[in-house]
């Protein structure tokens, strides 16, 4: 092999990237960097903070599931597992090291918990990565609800349904910060954020994440390549455990409490919306996800009593119409933009953007309207959705709704055909310019 | 003793009939579409949802009947309308499709019939005690519940060994391609399966719904043991659903009617670990672990038996 390799010219290694190509990449990572810093300048509420916090652990969480399913093509539905036990680890950390009065500082606390995610990734994951596919995700479901029954039954472990708590203040201080402050919180959670995505990836470019890829399209070759794709999908997998460990416990000292929550099938369904909904071809898919739901699920509940619904209804929306995600639409538009014929394909957004928006609408009138009368009959027919105030009990209401729905489906279908046809045209045309698409 | 052997088997074969109503559905439907349904466990819910509201309009033998009709109506055009657009783009798509999809009709039922159990009730022309077995009551609507699933689970066998249809099912089995190059319609059987197999699921919904809580977590508990069904028996395999149906219905009802821990086998050991964090596995019954047996088998089969029971094929 290695002489193989040595008769090979030199020429074959990619050149090293240009100095300004470099610059381009290392200032993407310096940018994200001095954003996050500048970040809670702009926005000091607390609120924000709270909400800053929030995605940045989402973040993690997402990117490391989709190690999993964007690198290694392994759908899980049980990732909150490791999550979960990354956050209790931490929890119970948290209280050890205040209790023996150890010089480990808070920030150091997230380690423990990606050494958890790492150990039970490591224990739970062989079995469960010898099958792919539809297998592999029902395992990894029935690991899932293994591990949260379990969880109830341990109580003196996970503390029952109330959980266990701890005070994130009581640890060794560094540098008179208590880690009290969410401002505090914010500034440990970005730099945990900066550092894990940073290595995530880091970890896309090695070897092992090229291997992950190879295993994700074609296994078989893989196996005759000399690789055993078993292996490679657990390495995935217990790095998949560690980072999602990384985010239970930042999650876990976020809020100071860890109870069953962490580990159940509710935390594993919003990871998979929000990695899925953000795109799972791109590095950066699970990131957009993860802003995206998060503001979706903190903005949506303030909105309307149903926001789960909508959730459930724009995750189908995706899986149906836009398989990529919203990294893999806006992606799709490169070859466009670089050959110029991106107009033309605007005009036929625009016609087809107005009747889709009347189905929307009609779809959510009927929902909010059937809400009203059956989950609060009694109340005030005057109610509002999404702060438009309406009278529910108005006759009229239904058939607004039923006109829109229907007139907007109907007349979408027909615009939709034609964004299709103007799009085949600018693709074409692009590639007429001699853009690879 | 004899008198809980006795009825715990009952119960549990019950149990391990109505799992396999769903479990066969779900097998047929992977086997030719190659897509796990993971909205199976919904449409039993709907199914019981369904025979609820229906029952309280006409009654329960109408729901009997109109709900699963209902249900596999909204199976079909899930299929026709859902799946089918979604499939080009893989099986990962279809399973999220699903996944989506069972999210969203949780969220739809509780919208419409509330959080908390509803008040399905057994019939009065079977709400009798059929038998005294020893001291025990055992209740007609339970003995009507296997045998409606009995007469089903003989009525598929027949459909699919003795019928046209039954012989593509089966073909379809094995060799879902070679079904569709030779000519049938496969996107029409692929409704029709799919139809059939969730108005099972709802039949099971309609007959368990009285007996067991109609709820809107109701899929949202069965639905992993019914992947667990699956995956035991064998993906793809209908034999290998039935006995693995069986089999997880017997050991779940089995340990809830057991009472033994570890603390009481080897109680006067008394090792000095049990006072430590591990007392709660020392203390835990084994009633308590039932729910998590189906998933311990689940780790187990994986360890010793990967393809599951009588599986063969690699997904």
């Amino acid at each position: 092999m290695s002489d193989a390799t040595a008769k090979i010219p030199a020429t074959i290694a990619p050149p090293r990237p240009a100095a300004s190509d470099r610059l381009k990449f290392y200032g993407i990572w310096i940018g994200a960097a001095l954003a996050l810093l500048v970040l809670p300048k702009l926005f000091s509420s607390g609120g924000s903070l709270t909400t800053f916090s929030l995605i940045g652990i989402s973040i993690i969480f997402s990117l490391s599931y989709n190690i999993l399913l964007g690198q290694t093509g392994m759908l899980s539905f049980g990732h909150a597992v490791y999550y979960g036990l990354g956050g209790f680890l931490a929890i119970h950390a948290i209280n050890i090291i205040a209790k023996n009065k150890f010089a480990i500082p808070l920030p150091l606390v997230p380690l423990v918990g990606g050494a958890a995610g790492l150990v039970f990734a490591m224990l739970l994951g062989w079995v469960s990565t010898r099958r792919s596919g539809t297998a592999f995700a029902m395992i990894s479901l029935g690991v899932a609800e293994l591990v949260a029954s379990s969880a109830l039954i341990l109580r003196t472990f996970f503390g029952g349904e109330a959980g266990v708590s701890a005070n994130r203040t009581k640890v060794l201080r560094l540098f008179d910060w208590s880690f009290g402050p969410q401002i505090q919180i914010y500034y440990l959670v970005a730099a945990w954020t900066l550092i894990a995505v940073i290595a995530m990836y880091a970890l896309t470019r090695t070897p092992l994440g090229r291997m992950c890829n190879a295993v994700r399209d074609n296994p078989e070759r893989v196996q005759f390549v000399g690789y055993d794709p078993h292996i490679i999908r657990y390495i995935a997998f217990c790095f998949s455990g560690l980072f999602a460990g990384i985010a239970g416990a930042l999650a876990a000292i976020n809020f100071e409490i860890a109870n069953s929550a962490y580990l159940g099938a509710v935390q594993s369904g919003t990871v998979l919306f929000a990695t899925y909904i953000g795109g799972v071809g791109f590095f950066i898919g699970p990131i957009v996800g993860a802003i995206f739901v998060t503001l979706l699920s903190l903005g949506l509940s303030d909105l309307t009593q149903v926001w789960q619904l909508y959730f459930g209804l724009i995750f189908i929306a995706v899986v149906m119409f836009a398989p990529g995600g919203i990294t893999g639409l806006l992606m799709m538009h490169r070859p466009l933009l670089k050959g110029g014929t991106l107009s033309r394909v605007l005009p036929s957004y625009l016609v087809a953007f107005v009747p889709t928006l009347a189905m929307i609408t009609g779809l959510m009138l009927a929902i909010e309207t059937t809400v009203h009368f059956t989950v609060n009959p009694g109340e005030d027919s005057h109610i509002k959705a999404f702060g438009i105030p309406f009278d529910a009990a108005n006759p009229a209401i239904w058939a607004v709704a039923a006109v829109l729905l229907i007139g907007g489906f109907l007349i979408a279908r027909k615009t939709w055909a034609r964004v299709a046809g103007s799009w085949d045209d600018a693709l074409t045309a692009a590639r007429e310019k001699g853009v690879a698409a | 003793m004899l008198e809980l052997i006795v009825i715990s088997t009952l119960n549990g074969v019950l149990y391990g009939m109505l799992l396999f109503l769903m479990a066969s559905g779900l097998t047929v439907i992977f086997s030719m579409l190659g897509v796990l349904n993971f909205a199976h466990a919904s449409f039993y819910m709907l199914g019981a949802f369904f025979g609820f509201q229906i029952s309280r309009w006409f009654g329960f033998w109408p729901a009997l009947i109109l709900a699963p009709l209902l249900a596999g109506a909204l199976g079909a055009a899930v299929e026709r309308y859902g799946l089918r657009h979604v499939h080009k783009n893989g099986h990962v798509a279809e399973l999220l499709f699903t996944f989506g999809l069972a999210f969203a009709i949780e969220e739809i039922v509780q919208i419409i019939w509330g959080k908390s159990p509803v008040d399905f009730r057994v019939p009065p022309l079977l709400d009798f005690p059929a038998f005294t077995l020893f001291s025990t009551n055992y209740p007609a609507f339970k003995i009507f519940m296997l045998v409606v699933s009995i007469v089903i689970f003989i009525g598929l066998l027949v459909v699919l060994k003795r019928t046209r249809i039954g012989l593509i099912v089966q073909a379809a089995l094995t060799h879902p391609h070679m079904v569709g190059h030779l000519g049938h319609n496969v996107g029409r059987i692929f409704m029709l399966v799919f139809g059939v197999g969730t108005a099972l699921a709802a039949v099971a919904g309609v007959i368990a719904g009285p007996a067991l809580v109609t709820q809107s977590n109701m899929a949202g508990l069965l639905g992993p043991i019914l992947f667990v069904v699956v995956v035991v028996g064998g993906l793809g395999s209908l034999p290998g659903a039935f006995i693995a149906s069986l089999l997880i219905g017997l050991v779940q009802t089995f340990a809830v009617s057991m009472n033994g821990s570890l603390a009481g086998a080897f109680g006067p050991l008394s090792p000095d670990y049990a006072a430590t964090w591990l007392s709660d596995i020392w203390n835990v019954t084994v009633a308590q672990i039932a729910p998590i047996m189906p998933y311990l088998l689940l780790v187990l089969i994986l360890i010793f038996r990967p393809m599951g029971l009588l599986g063969t094929r690699d997904t």
